[in-house]
């Protein structure tokens, strides 16, 4: 095992910085899109069961044939790292809409109203108010895609594209154990640490829901 | 001076929430809207910081319409204090109240300074300075929401039932701290409430408004009392109104008896070595060596309210007047209060000259 790694120490790196890419990228983008679109939901009631329907829908489309479906759309190469990233982009969007739209709407309407009367404008009331009593959901909904992220990354080795995935088929092919074990384990850590940074992040952000409220 | 002129406000489903209100609330004093669920107290309350636009009519702040302001400038002058104190779970006490002063530009630190000043002011301690929301009381998130409101020295002030959610005897104790405040600072205050007693007791000017949003009567509390201006309003004010507007008048004027008259009718007014009263003896009700409590006196300058309240409890009927070292001037029996307040009465029925 330690052979392994040794001799292909430079393969394994590059498999893990790919998956990290392929993981990451489209957590970032798809809670840079799913933020307005979740605000949209909430701020026009009528578009809330609509969109929460879209995106429970492309969340139920298997990650393998999303994967083959997006070059025939986006006109990319069937190889090409871009059809993960859109492709987990979808999923993440479609994740983080519900979980942003439940977390505005979980923002008591007296704050949101006091807000106001103090003298809030829309935007900053957006960004001051609203956006961090809505953190701590959103949060738990970022961590739940982040690592379903670093799993589904794995998938799109069958299409050439996988990261650490790509360990586990050579394994396969080579009838070889240790590819697989090395492959799993470093996948395991990724989600385990990226978890484990957001968690972090979440208590630094957001103290108020650590103190103990008295009733 | 804020100035309702022929507001109306109809919503959009129809429901006119206010009807063609006049309404002038008299600077630096407390104007209280009270009435009945659904008259219109909260929608009036709001058009002033137009957080609800009228559909007709225009209110005037000292003069110039606020339709004429720009709407988050108008809002930072302006205090706003509701039910549950509405406070920011995410910020803490201090930053909580100093939300305006951010607002507006004021630096973390002299706003922090403001907010624990403040803090004091409405009688919290400054340890919960950086405390979050929920670790404090109902009644603590109250005097929070009280700050935050004062935090930027608004000269008007808007407060839609700002005690209704907390015990009665914290609500006392808010009533008493806003009232002592409200005398130092002397905003303009437009207060909403449905508790009639809560409206007597804080209002300089009382508007009772009624279904349909139509303004029954506006006037002082003693009007109110002693002459509602229609059967709502008598009914509204409730049935021992002339019990309660005797507490607006002084009990300086009743002829008080001596001392020494109580002993024609048997009982004995038992006083100490510096001439304060103990407590009552006599036949039947015990032996000067230990006479039963007196439950209370007055002194110059109490209410008319207290005298007969203290005339009705007391075990001999008899109200004792004491002077300001607590020794007994005077009595009166509640026979000769019942006959002062009687012509007390005619005398306020004949017309005025
Ligand atoms: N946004 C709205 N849309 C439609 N109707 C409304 C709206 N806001 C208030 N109303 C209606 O307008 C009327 C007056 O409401 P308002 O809140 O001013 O009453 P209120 O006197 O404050 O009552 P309460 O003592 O219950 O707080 C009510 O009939 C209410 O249902
Ligand atoms: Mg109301």
């Amino acid at each position: 095992m330690i052979d392994y790694v040794i001799a292909n120490e430079n393969v394994i790196l590059a498999a893990l910085s790919q998956h990290i890419m392929l993981a990451l990228v489209p957590i970032v983008l798809g809670a840079l899109i799913a933020l307005p679109i979740g605000f949209l939901a909430v701020r026009y009631g009528w578009l809330y069961h609509p969109l929460l329907n879209v995106s429970g829908l492309l969340y139920s489309i298997p990650s393998l044939a999303l994967f083959l479906i997006i070059p025939g759309i986006i006109g990319t190469k069937i190889l090409s790292p871009i059809n993960i990233i859109v492709a987990l982009t979808v999923y993440t969007v479609a994740l983080l809409v519900r979980v942003v739209a439940d977390g505005l709407r979980s923002v008591d309407g007296i704050v949101t109203q006091a807000a106001s009367a103090m003298g809030y404008r829309r935007i900053r009331r957006f960004f001051e108010v609203e956006l961090p009593i809505a953190l701590p959901v959103m949060l738990a909904g970022l961590r739940v895609a982040t690592v379903a992220n670093i799993s589904l990354v794995s998938v799109g080795a069958l299409i050439g594209v996988g990261g650490l995935g790509a360990l586990f088929t050579r394994g396969l092919q080579l009838r070889y154990l240790d590819p697989i074990i090395v492959g799993i384990v470093l996948s395991v850590l990724l989600a385990v640490l990226c978890d484990l940074v957001i968690v972090l992040v979440q208590r630094r952000l957001t103290p108020w829901t650590r103190v103990k409220g008295r009733s | 001076m804020i100035t309702f002129d022929g507001v109306s406000k109809v919503f959009p489903d129809g429901t006119v929430a206010v009807d063609d209100l006049h309404l002038e609330l008299p600077t630096g004093k407390i104007t209280v809207f009270v009435g009945p669920s659904g008259c219109g107290k909260t929608t009036s309350l709001r058009m002033i910081n137009r957080m609800v636009e009228p559909t007709s009519g225009e209110i005037l702040i000292d003069g110039v319409p606020v339709t004429t302001q720009d709407e988050a400038l108008l809002r930072r002058g302006i205090g706003y204090v509701i039910q549950h104190a509405g406070l920011f779970p995410h910020r803490t006490i201090v930053e909580n109240i100093g939300t305006v002063q951010r607002l507006t530009g004021v630096g973390r630190k002299a706003a922090r300074a403001t907010a624990i000043d403040l803090l004091r002011r409405v009688g919290l301690s400054e340890s919960l300075a950086d405390k979050y929301p929920v670790q404090l009381s109902g009644g603590q998130q109250q005097r929070v929401g009280v700050a935050r409101a004062l935090a930027a020295d608004p000269p008007v002030m808007l407060m839609d039932e700002p005690f209704s959610a907390v015990d009665p005897i914290v609500r006392e104790g808010l009533q008493a701290e806003f009232l002592r405040l409200q005398a130092e600072l002397g905003k303009t205050i437009a207060f909403v409430t449905h508790d009639i007693d809560e409206a007597i007791k804080l209002g300089d000017m009382v508007a009772v408004f009624r279904e349909g949003g139509h303004l029954a009567q506006f006037g002082s509390p003693q009007e109110l009392l002693e002459k509602p201006a229609n059967d709502f309003v008598a009914d509204f004010v409730g049935r021992d109104r002339g019990f309660r507007s005797l507490s607006f008048d002084s009990a300086d004027e009743l002829v008080i008896d001596s001392v020494a008259s109580v002993s024609t009718g048997g009982e004995i007014l038992v006083l100490d070595d510096a001439g304060r009263p103990v407590g009552w003896a006599g036949p039947g009700l015990g032996d000067t060596s230990a006479p039963i409590p007196h439950g209370g006196t007055f002194t110059r300058g109490d209410s008319l309210r207290l005298v007969t309240d203290l005339a009705i409890s007391s075990p001999v009927g008899i109200a004792v007047q004491v002077d300001v070292d607590g020794a007994a001037v005077g009595v009166i029996r509640h026979t000769s209060l019942v006959r002062q307040l009687d012509e007390r009465r005619r005398r306020r029925a004949e017309p005025t000259a």
